[in-house]
């Protein structure tokens, strides 16, 4: 493991930031901690930086503990939040800041800022400052920084927290292209579920100080260990009393968390669907909502008012109107663990003696008629 | 719409009429009543030696209050914005101690404390026979400038901590973070964003170092010798002949030019500090 | 020797000082601090306590003595009361208005800050003496100024004025227009919405520049020297020139005596002043 932390604790006064903390990143990775406010992820990465210390517990980067190490000779780039750009200095000595602290020889610091300006694309800009740079240019200016001594390992703290929702696409895209292209082990921590899955390899859902689960973006959509998890990541419904829908049997579960893509609506005569209609109950429209791309319907299911989204391309719905609703699976929560449960009408055998799974959230996305 | 014009021309009246009656004219009477005997007479009342000698003295202070005061101001703004530790509070209070406290007291402490009866004077006594110097504190020069420093103390370093504190301490994370030593971060990073209201902190420390009275005077007893100008000014006001009125007026007029072009100085420091706040500020641009 | 690195490093990293300089910083602030401003305070309480009560007692109330300080508090409050009125009105003009000599309205504000007190005093005592103008004019109807209540009172609005516009100044200038107009649409007068809408906004700012001046009126000195009179009789001695005079008299026990008691007023002052802030910032943000 190139960054290893081994039950790291850490206390503010009474509060509890950082519990057992223990994970492990492979050389070259770039993980997310994901998690929403206050919940401990800035702390582990202020503590990797060096900027927080540790109570107890181990910090570990390319093997070596770290734990009393100056953030200084940790061999770390931290990009911070709202950047930090010296605002006194220009683009060029910003960047070049690293090295000549380290005392580099200045053909060596000319040559390698020169470099960084022309892979993050500043070139030209290097005599501005940082008030007259646009957000997108900043961040790439804290980049190039930030990598500029050549650092083990990269830290960014919320680093599209500060940028336009419009640019802040782009700039994901271009921030994993970015770090994949100079191959440096990178953390970089965000509230931002969508964030977190187009950028990450790996993510670390974090909670109240504690890690909830690690895992590829995958695994963490699709196959949520905990509560928390399954109600932070997507959109979730709770619904307490879940026997009332077709399908499931609560048994000792406490309450089930369903998402708009487990949810299949359709009208009485959509031929995609004959296969399931027998296994369908009956949903009454309570409300249309336009959310640009598609639409958001709420549909009252025996008593439990679901979500579901609607493609434009498909026959309109009006508010009150009958469907048929099939749900897919849903995930059952006990003692705030998550279980994927799927509908066992559907994953019984039909009488051909063949399994319904073609119906069924086959990886790569589901069903839509 | 509602106007705001009916109220307008009042405030502005009384405004006026407050700001020429209490600040205006007091200038203008000092000016007149020093050269209400003529030029030459003027002239002559600035260039005696009492005068000069204060005026001398006046300037030795403030040149030693203001580098004093400098050095502290920029460590205790630094401390008190840049870390967290126990007891931060308190120290902010105490450093504004000189601010609540008369300057007539400022100057009984340093009688209490280095005169005749005060516990540091054997101190002082056993320093001067073991090196054979003849240090004195009070009623001398060296008390002079300690009531000096006493009452311009949190000058400097008042004017600095609100713009440390909103600059942050982002910057000087990240520089440390890159392995800057401490007097680097300060030259290349905190200077250029405090540079401005150290200077405005150094021009109200020196208007009040070169007109401070109450503290010297508690201090300072021998004209010619140990009086500032303020000290001399109220020796020749009290001798209260008519000449010697005069010729107070007409050292009062050497420090209402001081204050004159101190007062300019702060006004264009306050035009600089917003300038670089415009300056600093984001333009707008696009990605 | 790694050891020690080891050590020191550790040290640094649990004090979660990132910037360095704490240790330095901290040196210079607390050693010159101690020097220049605690120990000889400190002096005074120590002296002070020496004293036995009897002795205490019988220095507090003596005539001059008791007099004095009720001049002193009885003056700056009044002082300070009604440069809280000009205050806002200058304050206000120069936010609200844009006007041909507004710039050097507001230049002029820091007069008092620039001008030696001694300065200020002899000037102001000329004037408002029945020679001088404004006083001869004032004296023809029965008003004398110099010598009296009405001078110290005069003295300290003088010395005062720049803390109470300076500190409604910049509130004034954050403070939405909205408010005003929302409360003008609600059908509210000008006058009304003033005392409703603007005055409680502005009231934590002018508790603040009400104390500062009220402190620097108790403990002032060399301004109003020259304007009140010092006669005991008359009661238009105040309490700084009462220490003086203790201390030419070489009567320390005395000096000390009435220095305690000033500093314990203007700890008061300053506590009942933060205390009165921070209820004042609790209400507004409940709101």
């Amino acid at each position: 493991m190139h960054v290893e932390l081994k039950n790291v604790n850490k206390t503010f006064g009474n509060f509890q930031a950082s519990k057992d903390i223990c994970f492990g990143i492979e050389k070259g990775k770039l993980v997310a901690l994901l998690g929403p406010s206050g919940s401990g992820k800035t702390t582990i990465l202020r503590m990797i930086a060096g900027l927080e210390s540790a109570d107890s517990g181990e910090i570990c980067i390319d093997g070596k503990e770290v734990n009393n190490l100056p953030p200084a000779h940790r061999g770390v780039g931290f990009v911070f939040q709202n950047y930090a750009l010296f605002r006194y200095m220009n683009v060029y000595d910003n960047i070049a800041f690293g090295l000549d602290v380290k005392k580099e020889p200045r053909k060596k610091i000319k040559e390698r800022v020169h470099e960084l300006l022309k892979l993050t694309e500043l070139e030209g800009l290097e005599k501005r400052f940082p008030n007259e740079l646009s957000g997108g240019q900043k961040q790439r200016v804290a980049f190039a920084r930030a990598i500029a001594p050549e650092p083990e390992l990269l830290l960014l703290d919320e680093p599209f927290a500060a940028i336009d929702a419009k640019v802040r696409k782009e700039l994901r895209q271009w921030l994993r292209d970015m770090i994949h292209k100079v191959e440096i082990t990178s953390i970089f921590v965000t509230h931002d579920q969508d964030e977190a899955v187009e950028v990450a390899d790996q993510i670390i859902v974090t909670n109240k100080g504690r890690i909830e689960q690690s895992g590829t973006p995958y695994e963490i959509y699709k196959r949520p260990k905990t509560a928390f998890v399954s109600e932070f990541v997507g959109e979730p419904v709770v619904v307490r009393d879940f026997e009332r829908l077709r399908g499931f049997d609560k048994a000792d579960f406490d309450y089930a968390i369903v998402r708009p893509e487990f949810v299949e609506a359709f009208k009485n005569d959509n031929i995609h669907f004959k296969d399931i209609i027998p296994y369908a109950q009956r949903g009454v429209i309570k409300d249309i909502m336009f959310r640009g791309n598609h639409l958001e319907l709420k549909i009252d299911v025996n008593g439990t008012e679901l979500i579901t989204h609607r493609s434009m391309e498909r026959r309109a719905v009006t508010i009150g109107e009958e469907m048929n609703v099939v749900i897919y699976r849903i995930y059952a929560i006990r003692n705030k663990e998550s279980v994927l449960m799927e509908n066992s009408d559907l994953t019984a055998l039909d009488p051909r003696g063949k399994r319904r799974e073609k119906y069924l959230y086959s990886d790569g996305g589901y069903f839509v008629g | 719409m509602y106007s705001k014009k009916s109220f307008r021309k009042p405030m502005i009246i009384i405004s006026t009429l407050f700001v020429s009656l209490m600040l205006i004219l007091p200038l203008l009477s000092v000016i007149v009543n020093s050269l209400s005997k003529g030029w030459e007479f003027y002239v002559k009342s600035i260039s005696t030696t009492n005068v000069m000698s204060a005026i001398r003295l006046t300037l030795f202070v403030t040149l030693i209050t203001v580098g004093v005061n400098t050095v502290f101001g920029l460590a205790a703004a630094w401390l008190l914005t840049r870390y967290s530790f126990k007891g931060k509070q308190v120290l902010a209070t105490l450093i504004d101690i000189p601010f609540s406290i008369s300057p007539v007291i400022a100057g009984l402490a340093f009688i209490m404390m280095f005169g005749r009866m005060g516990w540091a004077a054997p101190i002082v006594d056993a320093v001067n026979s073991i090196t054979g110097w003849n240090i004195k504190i009070v009623f001398a020069i060296p008390g002079v400038v300690l009531a000096t420093i006493f009452v311009t103390f949190p000058f400097v370093s008042r004017e600095i901590i609100p713009v440390l504190n909103s600059v942050g301490t982002d910057e000087e994370e990240a520089a440390a973070l890159m392995g800057a030593g401490g007097f680097k971060i300060f030259k290349k990073i905190t200077f250029p964003h405090i540079r401005w209201a150290l200077a405005y902190g150094v021009v109200l420390c020196t208007a009040r170092a070169i007109g401070e009275f109450g503290a010297v005077n508690a201090l300072s007893k021998t004209r010619g010798k140990t009086f500032t100008l303020p000290l001399e000014i109220d020796a020749l006001y009290m001798a209260g002949s008519a000449d010697s009125i005069v010729e107070a007026y007409a050292a009062s007029s050497v420090l209402v030019i001081f204050a004159v072009i101190l007062l300019i100085a702060r006004n264009v420091l306050e035009y600089k500090t917003n300038h670089v706040n415009s300056l600093l500020k984001e333009k707008n641009v696009k990605d | 020797m790694r050891g020690y690195k080891a050590k020191q490093d550790r040290r640094m990293m649990h004090a979660g000082h990132i910037i360095p300089g704490f240790g330095l910083t901290m040196g210079i602030t607390v050693t010159m601090l101690s020097l220049f401003i605690l120990i000889p305070v400190a002096s005074i309480l120590v002296y002070s306590f020496s004293l036995s009560l009897t002795e205490f007692w019988q220095i507090m109330t003596s005539e001059s003595v008791k007099f004095a300080f009720l001049t002193s508090i009885v003056c700056s409050f009044v002082a300070a009361l009604i440069n809280c009125i000009f205050g806002v009105i200058l304050a206000w003009t120069l936010v609200r208005y844009k006007f041909v000599h507004r710039r050097l309205i507001d230049g002029l504000i820091e007069l008092p800050f620039a001008l030696p007190t001694a300065v200020a005093g002899i000037t102001l005592s000329k004037m408002y003496s029945n020679t001088g103008f404004p006083g001869k004019y004032l004296s023809a109807i029965g008003l004398d100024v110099s010598y009296t209540y009405l001078g110290i009172i005069t003295a300290l609005i003088f010395v005062g004025i720049p803390f109470v516009v300076r500190t409604v100044q910049p509130v004034l200038e954050k403070l939405d227009y909205q408010y005003e107009e929302a409360a003008h649409v609600l059908g509210a007068g000008r006058l009304y919405t003033f005392r409703r809408v603007i005055l409680p906004e502005l009231t934590p700012a002018l508790l603040t520049g009400f104390g500062l001046a009220f402190a620097r009126g108790i403990g002032e000195y060399g301004s109003v020297i020259y304007i009140s009179g010092n006669s005991a009789k008359e009661h238009t001695q105040v309490i700084s020139y009462v220490i003086m005079q203790k201390l030419n008299y070489m009567d320390y026990a005395g000096a000390t005596a009435v220095a305690l008691v000033m500093l314990i007023v203007s700890f008061i002052i300053l506590l009942s002043m933060n205390i009165m802030q921070m209820q004042q910032s609790r209400r507004t943000n409940n709101v």
